[in-house]
């Protein structure tokens, strides 16, 4: 049997604290509710994400709660979303704001790294920007190549960013609120296909459902999960597998198929990352695997790959492998080729069990 | 098959070239106090033609004419002639110190001194300018202390920002003037974020973007405006027209036909063309801008018609792409000898006072270079450590970041 711990946003100490089952959309939405309804400089807007609340649901009933002026529409301007939250965080406001998709934040990505990433260095602190821009990323809805890319390697390469992906609804809304009241720009990657029920890779399989997931135990009220500490999801001895978002679900599936007793890590952070528990963990297990949707050259994998060989290069027995998407555009029919499911992981695990 | 005549492109073309002899005859100058002066709450389509015309106050003999006139006192004006003239001198001084090596680069403002020094008048404390590289007479004009300007030029150890930007990109919150990026546009919708975050707070403070002609091309102008018109915000959306984008003359953005200001007209913003030549006219206009936002009725977008009389940096040469005597050609003259000359006129002024003033203030420039020059220059002197190189990416230095400081022995 599978050793498996789950240490989230309730420690020991809030274990007694109220808990209600929700999805990651339910734990999103909760999550602004509860910065919203504590903090009036937090504001929320994007397209379509007032009157309706958004075209996954994560903002709905905000503006019926607290009014157009805290929660509403914009116009399809991505670089004009962030370009207006910059400036209202100059102001002293908290923007929170939706980019539709992640694959719609190019036209935004001036704002984001020429401005919003560098505003408190080059002011000297004059000027600073809390911001958090939410995107939903990654594929696995058949969203082709606008609507399943996972562009998170282009936020950690910027300084002044922090780059977070929650993987179960718990997770989603205690990192949303640390984001939101963090003092710097926050880029929030929302792994879409987990929005309503965790997933394993297994495609052909029925879907599942975070209501029958121990995962979507949610705590109530302000429950924030300090960003920068990575979480154990698996115990194990033999290797270490390093994953965040959708693929924590399909290493975890991984793992247990290919019969190994491996450590599976869920960074949840990727900047500031818990470099301590990878380094704890591969220096005891002696072999790592990497694991993320993006694109495979220049990916966070790579960055992780290095860390780990600087960290761990004399308790490694085995060359760090990476499984990854392929340096292709998402593709729209051969999603599940492109996907890397819980095959080429397996595969992979052996070819680092077997190095 | 088809017997249509091939198509041809088009690339527009400045009139002149340098060999040329300047000509702005095709340039329609409207005589000063012609512009009318509607009411500010008056429909964005009543007032369509002012984006066409050129809101003048002071016509050839000095004398202010017309509705826009009388905004401000002789005494106020006297200020902003010293104003100019110290940001000329500003200038002055410091394209000299680039080019005796004291620092790296430098943006002077020669023929552009209104705009800024006239537009910071009409703001009241609090509010917030989104400026570009080109409005230091934001701070001049709102008593920012020059050598606190020089040490950011010098990047010395009193640098307020820490040695981290380019000179003259600087930032001054306390004096409602916004960190300016070396990426242009950008600034133009933060402004309009700023004036919507104000208006969300119920707050009564307004905002105010810059923007060139050349960056009038970026997105983010068009995506200011339409945040700008659909919001309704309290913001005065600022175009410099100085005719040159480095080497690239204003066609090229605006295409052959309409004007900057009339780009307003397709999003409802009330979109004035003003002389930014012309002190008083400017002052006006930023005034009617001011009071709209106020009132809380929205946006309005103003070009200034000027020219830059310089080069784009001390990295520009201009000689290369214009004729060389345009801008004495140019037909709306100099700021500061308008506004002088108007002073004169009024009785106001001198050219004994006006003498004496020029010495005062170079002195006050003088002594503001000797004491910023005495903790240093971009090679002498004192500067920030190298330390502060990894403060302030963050609010709090994350692990990776205090492993690299510790690398670099700091």
């Amino acid at each position: 049997m599978p050793k498996c711990r789950r240490t989230s946003c309730a420690s020991a100490t809030r274990r007694g604290s109220d808990m209600a089952r929700m999805t990651m959309v339910e734990a999103i939405r909760d999550a602004h509710d509860v910065a919203m309804g504590r903090d009036d400089k937090v504001v929320v807007f994007g397209e379509d994400v007032g009157y309706f609340g958004g075209v996954f649901r994560c903002t709905a009933g905000l503006q019926a709660k607290y009014g157009p002026s805290r929660c509403f529409d914009a116009p399809i301007s991505e670089s004009g979303i962030v370009g207006a939250a910059v400036g209202m965080a100059a102001y002293g406001l908290k923007p929170c704001v939706e980019i539709q998709f992640a694959d719609y934040m190019y036209p935004a990505y001036d704002q984001i790294v020429s401005e919003a990433a560098r505003l408190r260095y080059r002011s000297a602190g004059e000027f600073t920007c809390p911001i958090v821009i939410r995107m939903p990323t990654g594929g696995g809805i058949f969203g082709g190549q606008t609507h399943s890319q996972s562009p998170e390697a282009l936020f950690t390469h910027v300084a002044g960013l922090k780059t977070v992906v929650p993987s179960n609804p718990q997770d989603a809304k205690g990192l949303l609120l640390a984001a939101i009241d963090d003092p710097d720009p926050v880029i929030f990657l929302e792994p879409k296909r987990l929005y309503n029920g965790p997933f394993d890779g297994h495609h052909d399989r029925p879907v599942e459902s975070w209501k029958t997931s121990p995962l979507s135990e949610v705590e109530e009220g302000w429950c924030p999960i300090p960003l920068g500490r990575a979480n154990v999801v698996r115990e194990g001895g033999d290797l270490t597998v390093l994953a965040y978002g959708t693929m924590v679900h399909v290493a975890l599936a991984a793992v247990a198929e290919s019969g190994t007793d491996a450590e599976v890590i869920d960074l949840r952070t990727l900047i500031p990352l818990d470099v301590d528990a990878i380094v704890a963990s591969v220096r005891r297990t002696g072999r790592c695997l990497i694991v993320h949707e993006a694109t495979l050259t220049s990916g966070f994998g790579a960055e992780l790959a290095a860390l780990v060989q600087r960290n761990c290069f004399w308790h490694l027995e085995a060359p760090v492998l990476r499984v990854a998407g392929w340096d292709t555009p998402y593709p729209h029919a051969q999603e599940w080729h492109y996907f890397p499911g819980p095959a080429r992981i397996v595969e992979n695990i052996r070819a680092v069990m077997e190095a | 098959m088809t017997d249509a005549a091939k198509l041809t492109f088009h690339v527009p073309e400045p009139e002149l070239r340098p060999g040329d002899t300047p000509d702005f005859s095709h340039v329609t100058i409207p005589q000063a106090g012609s512009v009318r002066r509607p009411e500010v709450d008056e429909h964005p389509q009543e007032i369509r033609d002012l984006a066409f015309s050129i809101i003048r106050v002071l016509d050839r003999e000095g004398r202010a004419v017309g509705p826009w006139a009388g905004t401000l006192s002789d005494a106020e004006l006297v200020e902003g002639l010293r104003h100019m003239m110290t940001l000329r001198i500003f200038d002055n001084r410091m394209m000299t110190a680039q080019r005796q090596g004291k620092t790296s680069f430098y943006m002077q403002h020669l023929g552009e001194e209104a705009v800024a020094c006239a537009f910071r008048k009409a703001l009241d404390p609090g509010d917030m300018n989104f400026p570009t590289y080109r409005q230091a007479g934001l701070l001049i004009a709102g008593g920012y202390p020059m050598s606190k300007m020089m040490c950011q030029i010098y990047s010395n150890e009193a640098d307020p920002l820490k040695g981290r930007q380019l000179p003259v990109l600087y930032s001054a919150r306390d004096h409602g003037f916004f960190s300016v990026s070396g990426n242009l546009a950008t600034q133009f919708i933060q402004a309009v974020g700023w004036a919507m975050a104000s208006a969300i707070s119920g707050d009564t403070r307004i905002a105010a973007g810059w923007i060139g002609d050349g960056s009038t091309a970026e997105s983010d102008f068009h995506a200011a405006l339409v945040f700008a018109s659909t919001y309704k915000a309290p913001v005065i959306l600022n175009i410099v027209n100085n005719q040159w984008a480095i080497s690239t003359f204003q066609g090229i953005a605006r295409g052959d036909a309409g004007t900057f200001a009339a780009r307003g007209h397709g999003f409802g913003i009330p979109s004035l063309r003003v002389d930014g030549n012309d002190y008083l006219a400017v002052h006006a206009v930023a005034k009617w801008a001011a009071e709209r936002a106020r009132r809380n009725l929205g946006p309005t977008l103003v070009e200034y018609v000027t020219y830059r009389a310089g080069g784009h940096s001390t990295s520009d040469d201009p000689s290369a792409y214009r004729p060389k005597a345009e801008s004495e050609a140019w037909p709306l003259g100099d700021p500061v000898l308008r506004l002088k000359a108007h002073l004169i006129a009024t009785g106001a002024w001198s050219d004994e006072r006006h003498t004496q003033a020029e010495a005062e203030i170079r002195a006050e420039v003088i002594a503001a270079q000797k004491e910023a020059e005495k903790i240093g220059t971009l090679h002498t002197g004192r500067h920030p450590s190298p330390r502060e190189m990894f403060e302030d990416v963050y609010a709090e230095m994350p692990p990776h970041l205090l492993r690299q400081r510790h690398e670099t022995g700091f």
